[in-house]
């Protein structure tokens, strides 16, 4: 069944279609319709789950902890400050491998207080342990919360659905709802290897000594390492059930390209409309569409960009003395690789300001212009 | 005086052997926390009317009811005085620790 709907009742769908048992949270523009619609789930019956109002967002996600420990399907979802407040608990979860799924509407972070996207504050969550999926249409958004919910559980590690306020949160989009059958078919109920039971009581997250911390996160590295392979696998497994490919990472006119614009979110399909046009006046231009970003899809990135002589990141985000996350990122993947293509750092878009089809042709002829990245940062659109 | 339940501390040799999560992993009876006191619970028991409200407030589980009557295990009671300020009849008193 079609239906037009905003991000965010998207990512209510797919938490409805997962089966979610526990959703705990807290509203938050640009969050709000997410959980809205849900309360109505649980109230209506649609959703078998208990809603369990909270006081603030570090409760939510404790409260999911809880849920997920027991063994329930947990699901939850936030933006920006909401999600900073979450941070202790974000490590509670990835440290105590339980697979809860949240979804975050990319907000700026505060102050100036602001309502509109920027990706700093998941990007800020980056160290916590957690899968990050950035999307860019509200099908992938829904798609992509079922798939989590499998990997997540598959490995005993939480994810995070990602989303800019607004231009896909609020954005109403045709999305294919999957049947219920296909579904259940596709992820089957949560059955953890471990839970707090009176069956076998355990002590959960207790004392743990320099004995034996070190190959707790040993484990959990190792297992985080097992993602991207499997994001393939259960995204091949989508395509076959679905007809939608799910991937670590989504490129566009890449094969033959003399630059390629690296994007992440909703930024990735206003670059396809640029490299179009460019391609058009002849300019090889590519897009690279990073959907997987905790782990980081080293293989993938590698594999796609290191054919293009270069390279141009654009980062919706900012780590302050030092340069766009992304930039970091594909640097730090490219480096003691025999090919080296020249990679340059944009930075467009904080607290909401739009990032057009032009902005990326600035980017192309900024790029296209330089034989290396004379500058840390180049700053797209601030008025200097 | 309690007696300590006799524990046998777990090394794991591999984390091939170790759960996914910290989940009884040590065990905090190895934790001997009695050490960080600096003020110690003392029951006068000729005042204690048994109702088992020190016990049940003690974070940290160092009150034993032995045949009735509350017993502190100094081996690891913090010294947080919680049983102390609940106790209805005024019968546990802290006092300094001597070392």
């Amino acid at each position: 069944m079609k239906k037009v709907i905003m991000g965010n009742h998207a990512l209510s769908y797919g938490a409805m279609l997962s089966r979610s048992q526990v959703i705990a949270a807290y509203p938050i523009t640009p969050q709000t319709q997410v959980v809205e619609l849900l309360s109505e789930m649980c109230a209506d019956g649609t959703l078998e789950a208990k809603f369990i109002k909270v006081e603030s967002e570090h409760s939510a996600m404790a409260a999911c902890l809880g849920a997920s420990l027991a063994g329930a399907r947990a699901f939850t979802a936030t933006s920006a400050q909401g999600l900073a407040l979450m941070h202790e608990m974000l490590h509670w979860a990835s440290g105590g491998r339980m697979p809860v799924v949240l979804g975050n509407i990319n907000r700026a972070m505060a102050p100036g207080w602001s309502i509109w996207s920027d990706q700093n504050d998941s990007l800020s969550e980056r160290d916590t342990g957690w899968i990050q999926f950035y999307c860019s249409s509200n099908q992938e958004v829904l798609d992509s919360v079922i798939q989590a919910f499998k990997v997540s559980e598959k490995l005993m590690i939480p994810s995070m659905i990602i989303l800019d306020a607004f231009s896909l949160s609020h954005t109403y989009e045709v999305v294919e709802i999957p049947e219920q059958e296909k579904v259940d078919g596709y992820l089957p109920p949560f059955k953890p290897p471990f839970r707090l039971t009176t069956e076998e009581p355990h002590a959960f997250g207790g004392l743990t000594s320099p004995d034996h911390y070190m190959e707790l996160r040993y484990k959990l590295q190792k297992d985080m390492e097992k993602v991207p392979a499997l994001v393939d696998e259960t995204g091949r497994e989508y395509e076959k059930i679905f007809g939608r490919r799910l991937s670590q990472v989504d490129d566009y006119r890449c094969d033959d390209a003399e630059l390629i614009l690296v994007t992440s979110g909703t930024a990735g399909y206003t670059a396809r409309v640029a490299v179009d046009e460019l391609r058009e006046k002849g300019i090889k231009a590519g897009n690279l569409r990073i959907r997987l970003f905790r782990p980081f899809p080293f293989e993938k990135v590698r594999q796609i960009v290191s054919s293009a002589p270069k390279v141009a990141v654009l980062d919706r985000n900012i780590s302050y003395g030092h340069h766009g996350i992304f930039y970091q990122e594909v640097k730090s993947a490219l480096y003691g690789q025999t090919a080296k293509p020249t990679v340059f750092g944009f930075i467009a878009g904080l607290g909401g300001r739009d990032i057009t089809k032009d902005h990326f042709k600035e980017i192309v002829e900024y790029a296209l212009s330089k034989d290396k990245a004379e500058e840390e940062i180049v700053w797209i659109g601030v008025k200097k | 005086m309690p007696k300590n339940k006799e524990v046998k501390k777990v090394i794991f040799n591999s984390e091939k052997e170790m759960p996914l999560a910290p989940m009884s992993i040590g065990n905090m009876l190895h934790n001997k926390t009695g050490a960080w006191r600096n003020i110690k619970p003392v029951i006068e028991l000729s005042k204690c009317i048994k109702c088992g409200i020190c016990w049940k407030f003690c974070p940290d589980a160092s009150i034993d009811i032995i045949d009735d009557w509350p017993a502190i295990n100094y081996d690891y009671c913090k010294g947080c005085g919680i049983c102390a300020e609940e106790c209805p009849e005024k019968c546990i008193e802290m006092v300094e620790e001597e070392r």
